[in-house]
């Protein structure tokens, strides 16, 4: 009788991905969750169970700002729903158009924001903005418009927006690149039998192409919430840990960063950023799995 | 997710930890002072490796927003330098409180420096100075004095002339009145709020009483500075509420501003960057012939890392920063930086010399948010930040904003329960 094998190469070949993904995400993420079970009091740490999250979620101080950031990271998100997606789906129709010239240039062009680092993004943008050195101004007053330019970046009803339309304009590549991806696995064929059966032009794209893409666009969703409210960098390079104007453009990484490491005058407390870290985890998870579930689940799939 | 590897990315740094050889010590110095690094590499370091051969010290700042983290991560982690430098106040009282500070009172140097000096650095009850203190910075205005040659301004010393000049400079035209924004926050308060408002509460004084819980923020001594603020949005530039710290910088020094709210820290960058004459008024009176106080702030104090792996050498050089050498030295290569050791320093620029004689014919005071009343949260001073913005902007009125601050304050402040 032959005994089985142990297949060690299995274990192998699997451990370097899962020793390194348990020591740089997995461990950290558990011990970040178990540290927001505790809190420092007179230099000694102790275990206060679910204290910290009722403190964050209930005291009136406290409550504010998880609301406020938690606010605006949802309006942050809502204007990459509203305005990334929608421009990328655009562009890479636009792109996978047989007849554009000069489409590898456009790709690239659009592509290139992405690849920059946030702060160089932040910097830029601030610059170009700026009442006192900007091009934005002289550009506006160029065309006759200058009345509509506002110092936005400090204007408490602009700022987040305009901070999420410069997110925009870095990452509306993504979706374009995964969309034109898809565009382009679209099997000939089936356009040419709509063709025949008189569907052409835009009438193609809403009534083929948009059908075929849907599951692309559901992935693009949820990287994009993703993205969102896991987003600081931005904010951070452009307005600082205070995330100001009045804490209006302050999303829930700044207010953890904030919390955890402390700024000013104001110290670090670890244990209440842990239970910030603890909610955005909370809240990204439900997101993704309303998706899962809800979402894809029930999204019809044509075979190609 | 990426956010919560932070801790341990932070922890691993730990791991390289430094080594030195024994009979050659070098000392790394912990600061937030970026700005100041070729002065030490040219002036201050060379000075102390002369006389104390086998000791090598190398200053490693780090961004100023950023300093306040990053050391007390390094200083969990263990890879914090063995000299830190020391903010006014809670920031370090909490480090020493945490064993990351030494205690210093036994440096024998640290006679050379009066009690108020030491009172940022000491425990509440005075038991324990963990910082030599090193210098403070003061508060006024420094303008351009081609440009109010040019309109036929006086220098201001009260109220009613201060706005009465910015008016006249807004009448012409060609100068921007005042360049500050509130883009940055801080500005307007440490350069605003606390600028001016020592006048209102009366220095000392006043400041006291917030502490021992005998005033209150919505006092009018305490509204008051907000209403004034407010009449300063009319003469900042164009924007001003996107502006930021640089840019007033930059609007100052190239000469497109004529007044600038400061704090002496800017003299040394300003003599290099403007090629006009400036010059310095305190911050005005609200009557002719009040006494006048002027904020006078402990700003940089230096201590010793718990965990550093050459404790001898380290005394050695804090000792050598509390002597008047190092005094001489420091006040001299950053003018604005004035030294608080009780042996005065003469000043050779003109402008620090008009700043550190304010100390003469003024009542000198601290910040009011910085001692014990930013302990709790909400912050004091974070919140000061924003009601100083929105006093500016007129988002709020005076007195909703002290009463705002005075909730927050209360909230956890017992005396002021």
């Amino acid at each position: 009788m032959q005994t089985r094998r142990i297949r060690w190469h299995i274990g192998v070949f699997l451990a370097p991905a899962v020793i390194v993904y348990t020591a740089v995400m997995i461990f950290p993420l558990f011990n970040t969750l178990r540290l927001a079970l505790y809190s420092k009091v007179e230099q000694e740490r102790i275990f206060v169970g679910l204290e910290n999250f009722r403190t964050l979620f209930f005291d009136p101080i406290w409550a504010e700002q998880f609301w406020n950031a938690l606010g605006n990271n949802f309006w942050f998100f809502i204007i990459h729903m509203l305005v990334q997606n929608p421009i990328g789906i655009a562009l890479a129709a636009i792109l996978s158009h047989p007849r554009l010239r000069f489409a590898a240039l456009y790709r690239s062009a659009i592509f290139i924001p992405t690849i920059l680092s946030f702060v160089i993004v932040g910097f830029a943008w601030k610059l170009i903005l700026s009442p006192i050195w900007g091009i934005a101004p002289g550009m506006l007053d160029a065309v006759g418009l200058k009345f509509l330019f506002a110092p936005w970046l400090g204007k408490e009803e602009y700022a987040l927006t305009t901070l999420a339309l410069i997110s925009v304009w870095q990452f509306v590549g993504i979706p374009m690149m995964l969309i034109y991806a898809a565009l382009l696995s679209i099997p000939e064929e089936i356009l040419e039998a709509g063709e025949i059966d008189g569907i052409t032009g835009a009438s193609a794209f809403w009534k083929i192409k948009l059908p075929l893409i849907l599951p692309s666009i559901g992935i693009i969703s949820i990287l994009t919430f993703v993205g969102n409210f896991n987003a600081f960098d931005l904010i951070y390079a452009a307005q600082g840990a205070l995330a100001g104007p009045d804490f209006s453009t302050d999303i829930l990484g700044t207010f953890m960063y904030r919390t955890f490491f402390g700024f000013q005058l104001q110290l670090g407390d670890p244990h209440m950023g842990s239970a910030i870290a603890g909610a955005m985890f909370a809240i990204i998870l439900v997101g993704v799995c309303i998706y899962l579930f809800g979402i894809q689940t029930r999204m019809r799939r044509y075979q190609l | 997710m990426i956010r919560r590897t932070l801790p341990l990315a932070l922890a691993t740094t730990a791991l390289v930890a430094t080594s030195a050889a024994a009979q050659d010590v070098t000392l790394t110095i912990e600061s937030w002072r970026n700005d100041d690094l070729v002065l030490w590499q040219d002036k201050i370091i060379p000075a102390f490796e002369a006389t104390n051969p086998g000791i090598q010290v190398k200053f490693t700042p780090s961004a100023p927003a950023e300093y306040n983290a990053v050391l007390n991560s390094k200083l969990d982690a263990g890879s914090a330098g063995d000299l830190i430098t020391c903010r006014p106040f809670d920031a370090s009282l909490a480090l020493y409180d945490a064993g990351h500070l030494t205690d210093l009172s036994d440096l024998e140097a640290m006679s050379n420096f009066s009690d108020v000096a030491k009172s940022a650095w000491q425990t509440d009850d005075g038991s324990a100075s963990f910082c030599v203190p090193m210098a403070s910075v003061i508060h006024g205005f420094i303008y351009n004095k081609d440009a109010f040659t040019e309109l036929g301004i006086e220098v201001p010393t009260t109220e009613a002339e201060f706005f009465a000049a910015l008016e006249t400079i807004k009448e012409d035209g060609s100068y921007i009145p005042m360049a500050m924004g509130t883009n940055d926050q801080w500005e307007a308060a440490t350069m605003g709020y606390n600028n001016i408002g020592p006048n209102y509460w009366k220095g000392e004084e006043g400041r006291l009483a917030l502490i021992a819980g005998e005033q209150k923020l919505t006092d009018d001594a305490w509204v008051a500075p907000y209403a004034t603020l407010a009449k300063w949005g009319a003469y900042l530039g164009d924007g001003y509420e996107a502006q930021t710290y640089p840019d007033s910088q930059n609007l100052f020094t190239l000469g497109r501003a004529a007044v600038y709210p400061a704090g002496s820290w800017e003299i040394s960058g300003f003599n290099a960057q403007a090629d006009f004459e400036m010059g310095a008024f305190k911050p005005p009176v609200r009557n002719a012939g009040d006494t006048c106080y002027i904020s006078d702030h402990t700003d940089i104090g230096i201590g010793m890392n718990a965990a550093s792996a050459n404790p001898e050498a380290a005394r050695e050089f804090l000792a050598w920063v509390a002597s008047p050498e190092f005094a001489s030295i420091f006040g001299n290569a950053l003018p604005g930086f004035f030294p608080l050791s009780n042996t005065p320093v003469e000043m050779d620029d003109p402008l620090a010399k008009e700043f550190v004689s304010w100390r003469g014919e003024c009542e000198s005071t601290i910040r009011s948010t910085y001692q014990i009343l930013s302990r709790g949260t909400p912050n004091l001073e974070n919140e000061t930040w924003g009601a100083s913005v929105a006093a500016i902007k007129g988002t709020a009125s005076p007195a909703d904003l002290g009463a705002d601050l005075q909730n927050g304050l209360a909230s956890w402040y017992a005396p002021q329960q």
